[in-house]
């Protein structure tokens, strides 16, 4: 039953998001927004010797979309920005720990494509 | 005569679906509405029996087929009260819209001229207009009161059309139509009407309103998808340019150059949606019956009951004037998202709208990005808010609100 997506940590992200709020001069920073559905984020991140140092996201949305961007930004600190890079959907969904309806997959990803286009701005650099 | 619901109901085969093993109960009728055997059966039986093109041949189906869509459009203009109006099918409503913007207002503005619009407006209503600024045209906006109602002031003399909705998609507010197009001409401006929510829901005189464009879709007033109308006085089709050129839409044809064929068909270009339009023709056959009048009069006390029941929810904010709205009920319940409820509701069959709704300007406007909204029409009952509410307390649950 898809209700099962509404896990206590889901609801305890949502509700008390980890590393929420905003990074003084981050060295990327990447705002989306779901057209379909009007959820928003931005994630700011700082890098050090090929690694994430810093990360932090804003922005509002709904469970599924705030608890993914809270435990993905909880798993990227401290990690390589090669290892992140290779994340794939599936990870994020095993990282969510629940079963994912289809009609909400989008939700669940947008925080992972913003993650990615943070890492690709730092190549850039 | 009031509307039997019951029997309404069993017209709509899509209605005694299971979902999770439980009724639909579909409260998003202003995305799109259900359709009855009647339309579903006009459709198959056009294909079935008289299917071919339109304007066209001399043969028996083709002039059956000619005769359905141009009798689908005289009934149109009926139904709208549109005497001294040109009826041109689109694919949809926003098709309409676009065919005044590149048709009429690409031709006919100039830099310094400006179009008004309002922040309660869908997007069609919005994006269409704001490509002219390309030309030098800007766009007002007229803002809402707290009660979400259109705050009018006076116009400027840039303003060359005014382009309004007649209900709002969200609030559920009416728009005084024949007020703002009267202020409208007086200031010189021509006026424009989104009906997409105003048609199919209740009895409309277009002459009386007096507006000089009425875009609205046939899919929310249980016709087919793919079929939109636009009205347009008369004299004003002759200043507009088609959307599409090519065939159907000629009065003759050189390898040098092209005449056209007299509106609405010069407008109309390619082979139409020949089964979409009969579908809407036995929709709008469909409500005629009824009576626009009972359709109203039955969501009107829709809405009453469901403002009661939702507003007695804790934590509910309600969007949107408590009177003289339509049947069209947006809002948030504290501490949820509002796709978070849809996803629980759904779980019990319940089927609402959540998002921004095509409004995100006006999702601004009220602070928030996103609401959930349950639509009525005709086939809808009372019971079935009442299972909207009892879903919103399970929703509560689920989401330890």
């Amino acid at each position: 039953m898809s209700l099962d997506m509404y896990a206590e940590e889901i609801l305890d992200h949502y509700r008390n998001p980890r590393n929420f709020g905003k990074l003084e001069r981050p060295d990327a920073r990447h705002r989306e927004l779901n057209p379909l559905c009007g959820d928003e984020y931005e994630f700011q991140m700082k890098f050090s010797d090929g690694a994430v140092k810093e990360i932090k996201f804003s922005g509002d949305g709904c469970a599924i979309s705030m608890a993914s961007a809270s435990m993905l930004t909880e798993f990227s600190k401290g990690k390589k920005i090669s290892d992140l890079k290779r994340l794939a959907p599936d990870d994020v969904i095993k990282l969510l720990g629940i079963s994912v309806s289809p009609a909400r997959i989008k939700c669940a990803l947008l925080p992972l494509s913003i993650l990615k286009v943070c890492l690709d701005k730092k190549s850039d650099v | 005569m009031t509307l039997n619901v019951e029997k309404i109901r069993k017209d709509f085969p899509i209605l005694g679906r299971k979902i999770n093993g439980r009724p639909l109960v579909f409260l998003d009728s202003a995305s799109t509405s259900q359709k009855p055997r009647q339309v579903i059966d006009a459709v198959r039986g056009f294909y079935e029996n008289s299917n071919a093109n339109v304007h066209r041949s001399v043969y028996k189906i083709s002039s059956e087929a000619t005769d359905m869509y141009e009798g689908a459009r005289e009934k149109t203009r009926r139904f709208i009260g549109a005497d001294g109006y040109h009826i041109i099918f689109t694919k949809n409503c926003t098709e309409a819209i676009n065919l005044v913007a590149r048709g009429w207002a690409d031709r006919n503005l100039r830099k310094g001229d400006s179009v008004l619009s309002s922040v309660m407006e869908h997007h069609s209503n919005i994006v269409p207009w704001q490509r002219l600024r390309d030309k030098g045209v800007s766009m007002d906006f007229l803002d809402i009161n707290d009660e979400g109602k259109l705050m009018v002031g006076s116009l400027k003399k840039s303003t060359r059309l005014v382009s309004l909705t007649h209900i709002s998609n969200v609030l559920g507010t009416i728009n005084n139509a024949r007020e703002l197009c009267r202020i409208s001409h007086e200031n010189g401006s021509m006026f424009m009407l989104d009906g997409a929510q105003s048609v199919p829901h209740m009895k409309i005189n277009l002459k009386e309103i007096g507006a000089d464009f009425m875009a609205f879709s046939g899919h929310k007033m249980l016709g087919p998808t793919g079929v939109g109308v636009l009205a347009v006085k008369k004299e004003i089709a002759d200043q507009m340019d088609p959307l599409l050129f090519g065939s159907d839409m000629i009065k003759e044809v050189t390898l040098e150059k092209t005449t056209f064929a007299e509106p609405p068909i010069k407008f109309e270009t390619g082979t139409p949606n020949i089964s979409g339009v009969v579908g809407l023709s036995a929709a709008m056959d469909y409500l005629s019956k009824v009576g626009m009048e009972n359709v109203e009069k039955h969501e009107n006390v829709l809405t009453k009951h469901a403002i009661e029941k939702l507003g007695d929810v804790d934590g509910m904010k309600l969007y949107g004037p408590r009177k003289a709205r339509s049947g069209i009920v947006s809002f948030n319940l504290k501490g949820a998202h509002s796709h978070d409820i849809a996803t629980v509701l759904d779980e019990f069959g319940i089927a609402v709208r959540s998002g921004h709704h095509c409004t995100q300007p006006l999702m601004r406007r009220l602070g928030t990005t996103s609401m959930a909204r349950a639509s009525f029409y005709l086939y809808n009952t009372k019971g079935e808010i009442d299972a909207l509410v009892d879903g919103l307390q399970k929703s509560k649950d689920v989401l330890k609100l």
